[in-house]
């Protein structure tokens, strides 16, 4: 069985969470007591239904008494065809953070639009998110279509500007869907409020959607995560470096470079799960052993010879700016990417992308909470890395306050 | 080539842990007995062998604990030659003048806290590898994998990092630590798929045996021992039963089952339209926030 992850985005109120908890309860995924809990809930809210589906997901304090979601939550479910790991995230411009957080790992997006307002300025902004991070599918739902009545010209219209608005995000695959949330339909059972939809319901879609894989990468990239070093009596001589292959694989005796050091061996070994193996693919965590005693230390990425990455101490990538305090040109950070993580400093920022157009605005020299910049980032030590459209795992990074410690930005390497 | 998704739970929990073993100085791991710390260990001796784990095994014990578990700690333990940290919830409340938990079933639940955050600022640990999963409860299913604590071991729930992709970012200050969660993304079934494919020897009690149990109001059945006190009109019954927590005597409920084996849970959890909270926990029940206010009180 396979796994899809997804996560819903949009605006405020645009029913993200009712749609999970829609989808969860139409579905029977849902355990008895906990629907109980939400009915009992539900009666304080205040909204007209027997049971207030977006509580399942609004699990913190501050999000039932204000009506909305804050943080991402996580909900688990599967079919006889799938499993699924859903983000339902929040709307608000404020905590776009958290969005991002939700979007990161995804498969597919499910991008809400309420069918009265169409498309917002947060529209705009999750699908540009979706576009940054390389979401290989975006789905966009009309809802509240109960509150249009089921009108399929008020669907083709936002489809028809959605497909507009998007041409410049170049997004893989758009496919769009009419729902109602709140009442059901187009959500696990096709709507027979309109039979004029010829596609599947949000299920069969989920069901069925193909998951773009990572796969087509042809440059087998493995980063070191930590150091294996028994130095017991029998393993005295034993020296192992655990990673994760990141992308590609790797095969015993195959000549390897070693960044930032630059030097180069040979494969000797390769344990997965505690055996020796000939070969490894990419997420399989293992152990890599080399055939010279050279010093390899955390963070340390590992190649084939033959499939060099590009390796600088400047990057120009496009980041979305995520604290709350604005960051000037000059000022320094840290640069993570995976398990490697050096100091680096913000050089420029060479242009601000407008989200209602999607096109490079010029930047003053500063970065505000949920501005999406293109920089160039200087290091203090060389990066190995590979464009973010080419290889998901070593062309993202993130950039971390020194001072307060926080993750600041999200930044993918163009 | 797409990993099969216990694989990639696998490989994600094993990443996790070894990104906790990478960054931090003084980290630990918090063992309960309970098969998601079982399955914890199981994943850390996959993430470090032949090296051995980079963390102690750290036991915050309530004392109400069944034998049954305690016995299987230690098996555990001497059988992999780790190194286990136990610190008793007894000895704080003598320690701090505590109140113990009152009541038919009383809780030990929110004093453990006091014995974590006293554990955690005796061996200085930076960060501490749990078993909670986001499918549990709610409120679980908002916090981060790595879950910043500040220095009285508080969650904020306002205040979390974002996470990004596998980019893990566990810089804390002194005195700040990480609660890490590498199964957070697992689910109660994919648990047992696992303990199934990996062949994980669990604490006799998660399988079912006939057991003498006080009925309670609610209808859950509490097996009867040393820790409850029983009243005139109790109601004691002998039925078929399994844990599907392992969590104090005192206020974790028993489930009727007629399972046996791995296989025969997975198909009765399959069935099951009760949550593994629902079913089990007694001290959930008393308020709609009751996980998120231990949290921000500094439990895990
Ligand atoms: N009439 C109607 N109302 C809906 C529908 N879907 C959601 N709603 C209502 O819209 C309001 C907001 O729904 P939520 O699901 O909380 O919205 P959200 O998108 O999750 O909001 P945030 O997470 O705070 O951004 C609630 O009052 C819902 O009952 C729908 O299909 N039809
Ligand atoms: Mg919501």
């Amino acid at each position: 069985m396979d796994l899809l992850r997804f996560f819903t985005a949009g605006n405020v109120d645009d029913g993200k969470s009712t749609l999970i908890g829609r989808l969860l309860f139409d579905s029977d995924s849902i355990s008895t007591d906990i629907i109980e809990t939400l009915t009992k809930q539900s009666k304080t809210t205040g909204i007209d239904a027997d049971i207030d589906l977006a509580l399942l997901t609004d699990g913190l304090r501050a999000e039932r008494e204000q009506g909305i979601t804050i943080d991402v939550a996580y909900k688990y479910f599967s079919t006889e065809k799938r499993k699924f790991i859903i983000a339902d995230t929040p709307g608000h411009t404020q905590y776009t953070r958290n969005m991002f957080t939700g979007a990161s790992n995804a498969d597919l997006a499910i991008i809400l639009v309420d069918a009265r307002n169409g498309i917002t300025d947060q529209t705009k902004r999750h699908s540009i998110i979706s576009s940054i991070l390389g979401i290989p599918h975006v789905l966009v739902c009309i809802n509240k279509m109960d509150l249009v009545n089921y009108d399929e010209a008020v669907f083709n219209q936002i489809e028809a500007d959605y497909n507009e608005f998007a041409i410049p995000l170049k997004l893989n695959k758009i496919s769009f869907l009419p729902a109602s949330a709140l009442a059901g339909d187009n959500v696990v059972k096709s709507s027979d409020k309109m039979t004029w939809f010829k596609g599947p319901s949000l299920m069969e879609f989920l069901e069925n959607v193909e998951i773009i894989e990572d796969t087509e990468i042809k440059d087998s990239r493995f980063q070191v995560q930590y150091v294996i070093r028994p130095q017991t009596e029998e393993l005295h001589d034993y020296r192992g470096y655990a990673g994760s292959v990141l992308s590609g694989s790797f095969k015993k005796g195959d000549a390897i470079q070693i960044f930032p050091s630059e030097i180069i061996s040979e494969i000797s070994k390769i344990e997965r799960n505690g055996v020796e193996v000939e070969e490894a693919f990419a997420s399989e965590p293992i152990i890599l052993h080399l055939k010279d005693n050279i010093d390899v230390s955390r963070g340390s990425t590992i190649v084939p010879f033959s499939q060099l990455p590009s390796t600088e101490k400047e990057v120009n990538a496009t980041i979305c700016w995520m604290d709350n305090s604005s960051f000037k040109e000059g000022q320094k950070l840290l640069f993570q990417q995976n398990s490697f993580r050096t100091k680096a400093v913000l050089k420029e920022i060479e242009s601000k992308i407008d989200i209602h157009s999607f096109k490079d605005l010029e930047s003053d020299g500063t970065m505000n909470l949920n501005d999406f910049c293109n920089v160039r980032i200087k290091t203090a030590e060389t990066v190995s890395f590979d464009s973010f459209r080419k290889n998901r795992k070593t062309g993202a990074f993130i950039l971390i306050n020194e001072n307060t410690n926080s993750t600041v930005a999200a930044g993918v390497i163009g | 080539m797409k990993l099969n998704y216990l694989d990639e739970l696998e490989a994600e929990a094993i990443y996790i842990m070894r990104e906790v073993a990478g960054q931090f100085d003084k980290p630990a791991l918090l063992f309960s007995g309970g098969k998601d710390s079982i399955c914890l260990v199981h994943l850390a001796l996959k993430a470090f062998r032949p090296g051995k784990l980079p963390f102690p095994l750290v036991h915050v014990d309530t004392g109400h604990n069944s034998p049954e578990v305690i016995e299987f700690r230690d098996n555990l333990v001497a059988e992999l030659g780790e190194k286990l940290i136990v610190r008793k919830v007894e000895d704080t409340i003598k320690e701090r003048n505590l109140v113990d938990g009152k009541g038919k079933f009383p809780s030990r639940n929110g004093l453990q806290t006091y014995t974590l955050l006293d554990v955690i600022s005796e061996f200085e640990f930076d960060a501490c590898i749990g078993g909670a999963r986001r499918d549990e409860e709610k409120a679980r299913a908002k916090e981060r994998i790595f879950s910043v604590r500040d220095e009285f071991g508080q969650w904020d729930p306002k205040k979390q990092r974002p996470e990004l992709w596998s980019i893990y970012n566990g810089k804390v200050d002194k005195g700040e630590n990480v609660r890490v969660f590498p199964i957070s993304n697992w689910t109660e079934l994919d648990i047992w798929n696992y303990i199934k494919r990996e062949n994980i020897q669990l604490p006799p009690i998660y399988f079912t045996h006939s057991r003498e149990c006080v009925l309670t109001d609610a209808g859950q059945l509490m097996a009867n021992n040393e820790f409850l006190t029983l009243d005139d009109s109790d109601v004691l019954v002998t039925r078929n039963v399994r844990y599907r927590t392992v969590g104090d005597m005192t206020c974790t409920a028993a489930v009727e089952s007629e399972a046996y084996t791995v296989d025969e849970i997975i198909a009765e959890l399959k069935e099951s339209k009760i949550s593994e909270r629902g079913a089990t926990r007694m001290d959930d029940r008393v308020s709609e926030a009751a996980m998120e206010d231990r949290k921000k009180g500094g439990y895990f």
